[in-house]
């Protein structure tokens, strides 16, 4: 225990903004897996690889003299059709199975992803440099690498395109009226083989975008898209299906905590404490809607 | 109850399966030495796997087109089995076991990382197989009263305990403040001990200690509390992701620090990746190319880089260069045993007193090499930011001058 | 009965004798049969009662390192014993070893039987998928806890979530909830034991990759049990067997590539075979299996579904 990060008030200030630049994206990734789940009931564990992927689409644009900033335009589109193709190919196949299946399936998914990854890319870490520079403030006591904070940015940019083409386009409204009620969506006529393809795509598209951003602010490797898919669980889990501003929020909050936890309980168990934190989360549902069960009766 | 049948049936499938897969490779067939190694191909050490791999087959290339190893009067070649241990220790255990006691191979080469060769150990220990590893530097493989497990480097501890000696003897003798935070593994715990060790040596004070998880790319926790503390010295160590990570939140939080030492530099091929931020990183390695050692078959270190470039493509980093000094050690004690006993190789092995151009191999009784000093290296930027790992100690090598303190990122 | 007594009779005599007649594959055989308990194991919840869990993996850690600390701490100081850098060298003999084996065996044993206990209220109350993510964060949890504990390193697995029709047994009150629990004790105290053993043949315990390995072992102990037909008594050992013989047998050769056979191997299992080896042969000859099939019945589960 080490309670360092409450001496100094720059110190927690400073953890708090990392914090929260480091939420805004688990978020982005989080709303992707909340928008395919809600819609077809599936978790996607290959969700963290999917955005490795993107990662890596953000690299190769930089190794090739392409500043990687366009990878936040570039990998989405890819992305979008690796999406599509996994729903083809698989997803499709389990939409109305199963859940234990659908984890499963894209289980198979992630380790065939992760080895492919590792043929065509090797195993090396990488990163991509933006060269962007670093804003500091306080005095040069709290410093903010300006890569987080494009990617915070772009983050939110993404997700209010996205609710905006949620309201107003036609897919849009179909994917909502089919996560509301599948059946009754396709009894209206809504097509919902081409819906379930369209929002695996689009989930695929958001993975993509992060990953373009991870690579820019982090670094990328083929083995370490699983902490990325089980983030993105809990905070769904935390904020519930189809609420977004509750997505954002309990990703900043996720961001948060996993950077006091870092301070208070020591780097070591940053990523383990991540893991029970979801854990409790999950016993404590259990408690709340078994007595919320109880009340009902 | 015909279920029972088709139990029945599988049984004896399953007896006949194994009954028929005898050993299928031996020791020894017709002139060729067969070596078993089990080394990660996939997984989170697949790049230094490939690195292990490439001066494998690189040095036994050479040995063979070089005349081989003569044992008995007869001339004989080396070939060698791999495996893909997955990056997994119990994995490795399992593969050792299978190509000891299934494959029948008589003589071992070591995997990639502390971690695996400290899985593989008690394996080769207990069948007596003698194996010569150039990966694992893990100290407490040494301690363990192996007597078949011979290292052809330095064992894990001295890595960076060189560094914290020059801060103190640059700080007038006086003691430093170290800050340090390693991955959660075998190699970059041990490479810690060195450190506590080092700094208890000398009276200096661990005023950061953190230990990274294997899965962390980000440590700016670690480092804003750098930022406050204000140390002497930073030690990162975490393989390639380590260096990487540390190197680009430094640049991006402009983390002052007078001395920053790191391990796998090389291997991170850090200068190429991040260019100028990663000027004046200090860098633990067990070989340089510019290392002045000799020996017949890849004449020096100069010639190796040369040949080894040549062949794959990309520099040499020091894990090709020690495997590649595995197999030179073996075929010697080959020779000087001339036998294939296991029992006299390993004693030859034991006696080994040579010159490769990696550095002089000679083991203590624990089996690690005691005859060849680490190289810490600093990353050196010209004015049109071209990059190079300059040798600046031990100063018998020395290529270029300690460059102490780090500049502000303030005066850069 | 009297030819299943033969049968059971020969697998036994085939189990006692196989390390004299193959003593190249002791190590393999043993493999095989920790792969057996564990797919086996799963079953009980996995098949039996709907519950899928990823998280036997942490019995499975847990028993692991509980079975070497004893082995080792009850005749050595375990901290010297376990510290990277210790310059001692302390040597079991052998009626240490095997006492603190048995020792062991039996602490790995236990401890998980209670731990599965203390926390099955709390987790199997859990529905469908959340019990599945939980069971998997316990187990990642584990694993990246004990890597941090200095004297031991810690672990983790990660379970799967119970089968939908939780919901009507639920109603049937707390009743089973208690056999739940007792079934996820079960589990636990082979995985612990299972652990514990394989520790002992591994010879090298690490946090992540080798006790709390929820990436790999969590996940091969599903895939072998639906691979040989989960919920029914021999699948999960056929299942075993079969992945053990593929693994070794063409694993190696793949060099590189088995994680990509693997990962279609897994989506061409639960796409096309979820109900496995067994569910297979039981659909295409009911009678072998001494099943009476009752058109009524089956007519009516169709009508069910």
């Amino acid at each position: 225990m080490d309670f360092l990060v409450f001496q100094y008030p720059m110190i927690t200030l400073q953890a708090c903004l990392d914090g929260i630049l480091l939420g805004v994206l688990f978020a982005l990734i989080a709303y992707g897996m909340a928008l395919q789940w809600g819609v077809m009931n599936i978790i996607n564990i290959a969700q963290g690889d999917l955005v490795i992927l993107g990662g890596y689409i953000a690299y190769f644009m930089y190794l090739y003299g392409i500043h990687p900033a366009w990878g936040v335009i570039v990998a989405p589109v890819i992305m979008y059709f690796v999406g599509i193709a996994i729903y083809k190919l698989v997803i499709n196949k389990v939409v109305d199975r199963d859940l234990f299946i659908s984890i499963l399936a894209t289980f198979g998914i992630s380790i065939l992803f992760m080895q492919l990854m590792n043929f065509a890319f090797g195993a090396d870490v990488v990163l991509a440099n933006s060269g962007y520079g670093t804003t500091m403030l306080f005095d040069n006591n709290v410093v903010l690498p300006n890569s987080k904070i494009f990617s915070a940015f772009i983050s939110i940019v993404f997700a209010i395109c996205l609710v905006i083409y949620m309201k107003k386009s036609k897919l849009g409204r179909a994917i909502r009226a089919t996560a509301q009620n599948a059946r009754a969506a396709k009894i209206l006529g809504v097509d919902t083989e081409k819906v379930y393809a369209a929002t695996f795509g689009i989930n695929a598209a958001l993975c993509g975008v992060a990953g373009a951003l991870i690579s820019i602010t982090f670094t990328i490797h083929p083995y370490m898209g699983l902490p990325y898919t089980i983030r993105s669980f809990m905070i769904v889990i935390v904020a519930g299906l189809g609420n977004l501003p509750g997505v954002a929020m309990s990703g900043m909050g996720l961001g948060v905590f996993e950077e006091f936890a870092d301070y208070i309980l020591g780097t070591e168990f940053r990523i383990g404490s991540v893991f029970l934190l979801l854990v409790l989360i999950l016993v404590y549902r259990r408690f709340k809607l078994s007595r919320k069960r109880e009340y009902l009766k | 109850m015909r279920l029972n049948k088709i139990i029945l049936s599988f049984v004896s499938a399953l007896v006949i399966l194994f009954s028929t897969s005898v050993a299928s490779f031996a020791k020894v067939v017709g002139d060729k030495i067969i070596l078993g190694a089990a080394i990660s191909l996939t997984g989170k050490y697949s790049s230094n796997g490939v690195h292990t791999q490439n001066g494998y087959n690189m040095a036994v290339d050479r040995i063979n087109s070089m005349g081989g190893v003569k044992v008995g009067g007869k001339t004989y070649k080396f070939d060698i089995i791999y495996y893909d241990d997955e990056s997994n220790p119990k994995r490795a255990a399992q593969l050792a076991e299978r190509l000891i006691s299934q494959d029948g191979v008589e003589f071992m080469l070591g995997p990639y990382s502390s971690g695996l060769t400290k899985a593989i150990a008690p394996v080769t220990e207990k069948y007596g197989v003698p194996m010569v590893e150039a990966n694992g530097a893990s100290r407490s493989l040494f301690t363990k009263g192996y007597k078949y497990l011979f290292a052809v480097l330095a064992p894990a501890n001295l890595y960076l305990d060189v560094a914290i000696e020059t801060a103190v003897e640059l700080n007038g003798g006086k003691p430093v403040r170290i800050a340090q935070a390693f991955e959660q593994d075998a190699f970059s715990q041990d490479v810690r001990l060195g450190i506590l060790d080092a700094a208890e040596r000398t009276g200096s004070k661990i005023i950061i200690d953190d230990k990274l998880p294997k899965e962390l790319n980000d440590m700016a926790a670690t480092l804003v509390k750098v930022k406050q503390m204000k140390p002497d010295v930073l030690v990162v160590s975490g393989h390639t992701k380590g260096a990487l990570t540390a190197i680009r939140q430094i640049a991006e939080m402009k983390v002052d620090v007078p001395m920053l030492a790191m391990t796998h530099c090389d291997a991170a091929k850090l200068s190429k990746q991040h260019g100028k931020n990663s000027q004046y990183a200090l860098c633990a390695s067990q070989w340089h190319k510019s290392l002045t050692y000799k020996d017949d078959f890849f004449k020096d270190g100069m010639t190796y880089a040369a040949d080894f470039e040549k062949e794959f493509g990309y520099d040499p980093p020091y894990q090709s260069a020690e495997s590649s000094a595995a197999l030179l050690v073996f075929k010697d004690a080959f020779e000087r045993a001339n036998s294939f006993d296991q029992k006299k190789v390993r004693d030859a092995l034991a006696a080994t007193n040579m010159q490769t151009f990696y550095g002089n191999i000679k083991f203590a009784p624990g089996g690690q090499n005691v005859d060849k000093p680490m190289v810490l290296f600093q990353v050196m930027c010209d004015a049109s930011g071209k990059c190079e790992n300059k040798v600046v100690a031990p100063l018998k090598w020395a290529s270029a001058k300690l460059i102490h303190p780090i500049p502000k990122w303030s005066e850069r | 009965m009297n030819k299943n007594f033969i049968l059971y009779a020969a697998i036994l005599i085939f189990g006692l004798v196989a390390p004299f007649l193959f003593p190249a594959f002791k190590v393999q055989l043993s493999i095989l049969c920790v792969l057996i308990v564990l797919a086996t194991t799963w079953n009980i919840q996995g098949g039996e009662m709907g519950y899928n869990s990823f998280g036997n993996i942490l019995f499975y850690g847990l028993g692991m390192y509980l079975c070497a600390s004893v082995q080792v701490g009850m005749f050595f100081p375990l901290a010297e014993w376990t510290e990277s850098g210790g310059e001692k060298t302390f040597v079991h003999t052998p009626t240490q070893f095997f006492q603190g084996m048995a020792v062991g065996l039996v602490v790995a044993a236990l401890v998980p039987t209670i731990v599965a206990g203390l926390i099955g209220y709390s987790i199997l109350g859990l529905r469908g998928h959340y019990f599945a993510i939980c069971t998997l964060g316990l187990g990642v949890a584990a694993g990246e806890i004990s890597g941090g504990i200095e004297i031991i390193g810690a672990g983790q697995g990660f379970t799967t979530p119970p089968f939908p029709n939780v919901g009507s047994l639920e109603a049937m009150g707390i009743e089973t909830m208690k056999y739940k629990i007792i079934g996820w004790m079960i589990s636990a105290f082979f995985c612990g034991l299972a652990g514990g053993i394989m520790g002992g043949l591994v010879g090298y315990i690490d946090s992540t990759d080798v006790a709390f390995d929820g990436r790999e072992m969590g996940v091969f102990m599903v895939l072998m049990a639906i691979l040989g037909g989960k919920g029914t008594l021999w699948g999960p050992i056929i299942g075993a067997t079969i992945f053990h013989i593929f693994k070794e047998g063409f694993w190696t050769f793949f060099l590189g590539w088995q994680y990509v056979a693997l990962g279609v191997l897994i989506v061409v299992i639960v796409i096309y075979f979820p109900e496995g080896i067994m569910g297979w042969l039981r659909e295409k000859y009911p009678e072998r299996f001494g099943e009476v099939v009752d058109e009524k019945d089956r007519k009516a589960q169709v009508e069910l579904k």
